[in-house]
């Protein structure tokens, strides 16, 4: 009988390539080190990304979950695990635990039209869903993706997002929230693309991924527009450390965001949002 | 005049008028086209009209010396733009520029003034709509201001 990885030791994965994506955020492609692998993951899921003697930060994967062999994590870097991460060299060797926590609901979305919003990094776990749309279009109806940015030099996955915008089959709205020079697009908060966007709200699955605070004007302004609460899906982040449910650390209310999330239905937990006591 | 009165009654901002009220608002309204770098408005200058724009992209911008134009907003097809033709000293506070070739209605702010004063139910009818969109601006201003995608 195979053993069963204990989720508390870590895998060691090796840089295969360092990309920059904007001032502060990059993205690392990893590889296994051995034959040891973590099992494939969902969209929406996250890992422990473990720099030895430093420490271990949960990071959601950017990568394709048709490619689970190739582990890919977009991060910005603002803590003491992140920058030291940014300065990781292919070659390198980290340790890997996961994947964790709850997924987009792709499957619930299959007939329907399908709403990405994302706000800043948070583009990041919502692009392993524009690869499986992408991927397997026909299922889904409409697919419509509004991002927004605090700058246009702070748009990540810009090639990708002009190939997206490019093909006829999927809207792609960009806003950013100021800019000068030459920058033709929009200029506004993202709530605003919502409007706008063609879909039909009575049939679709919205996910939404950014700040809470950009989070919770999305899910107002996606009601507005008559979409269910049971059909608008949110990423929260918390300080996640054991990411098995354990420590506690990632409570939120009765729940985990670890283990319960990081992806709830909106109204599994509407009545913890924008709460300051927790 | 019946063609102009039909475009304001498709106009998102004057969705649910009674059409006698749009039938009289249309005598304020006449029809404008900008190409891409025209500016619609400058800071400064007299503010005595309110755009309703049917295509197009505007940007609304603000000069900051030693930085040049900071694009605050676009509005753009199905978008309202301006207010200031509400209130006194009747000024622009930022500049507006097509960014692509844009059509819009442009309504006389005097004449609308003037027409709520002889009209009040028609001056509350368009107060509460104008106000309405003074709240979602100030409340996306809001959002800007507090930088939601910065590090902090």
């Amino acid at each position: 009988m195979a053993a069963v990885p204990d989720p508390m030791i870590p895998i060691p994965y090796r840089i295969q390539t360092v990309q920059r994506e904007t001032d502060d955020t990059f993205t690392l492609t990893l590889t296994a080190a051995s034959s040891e692998q973590i099992a494939p993951f969902q969209a929406g899921q996250f890992n422990m990304l473990y720099i030895f003697g430093v420490g271990e930060v949960p990071i959601s994967i950017s990568g394709d979950p048709s490619t689970p062999e190739k582990l890919v994590h977009t991060t910005r870097a603002v803590g003491t695990v992140t920058q030291a991460m940014q300065k990781l060299k292919p070659g390198n060797v980290i340790g890997i635990r996961g994947p964790f926590g709850s997924h987009w609901p792709l499957e619930e979305a299959r007939g329907n039209d399908v709403v990405v919003i994302a706000g800043g990094i948070g583009l990041a776990p919502l692009r392993p869903v524009l690869y499986t749309l992408v991927k397997y279009r026909e299922r889904f109806g409409k697919v419509v993706l509004l991002y927004g940015s605090r700058t246009p030099e702070d748009i990540l996955f810009r090639r990708e997002l002009e190939k997206w915008r490019q093909r006829f089959d999927m809207e792609v709205y960009i806003t950013v929230d100021r800019a000068t020079g030459n920058w033709r697009g929009n200029v506004g908060v993202v709530t605003k693309l919502i409007p706008r966007a063609p879909f039909d709200p009575y049939s679709c699955v919205a996910m939404v991924c950014g700040p809470e605070i950009m989070m919770y004007y999305s899910v107002l302004s996606l009601r507005d527009q008559g979409v269910p609460t049971e059909s608008i899906y949110i990423s929260m982040e918390r300080n996640m450390k054991c990411a098995i449910g354990f420590c506690g650390h990632c409570q939120y209310g009765p729940a985990f965001i670890c283990k319960d999330g990081p992806v709830f239905r909106f109204d599994q937990v509407e009545h913890l949002f924008n709460k300051r006591e927790i | 005049m019946e063609n102009l009165e039909k475009i304001l009654a498709q106009h998102p901002f004057f969705k649910d008028m009674s059409p006698e009220h749009v039938a009289y608002l249309a005598g304020c309204a006449a029809n404008a086209r900008y190409d891409p770098g025209d500016f619609i408005f400058r800071n400064g200058q007299p503010a005595n009209q309110f755009f309703l724009i049917r295509y197009g992209k505007v940007s609304l911008e603000i000069f900051v010396p030693g930085k040049g134009a900071v694009m605050i907003e676009t509005v753009q097809e199905g978008n309202v733009m301006g207010w200031s033709w509400l209130v006194p000293p009747y000024r622009w506070h930022f500049d507006a520029r097509a960014l692509e070739l844009t059509r819009a209605i442009v309504m006389d702010g005097e004449c609308l003034r003037k027409k709520c004063a002889e009209d009040p139910r028609l001056g509350y009818e368009l107060m509460s709509r104008i106000a309405r969109l003074i709240e979602e601006r100030l409340r996306a201003t809001q959002l800007q201001l507090i930088d939601i995608y910065g590090k902090d």
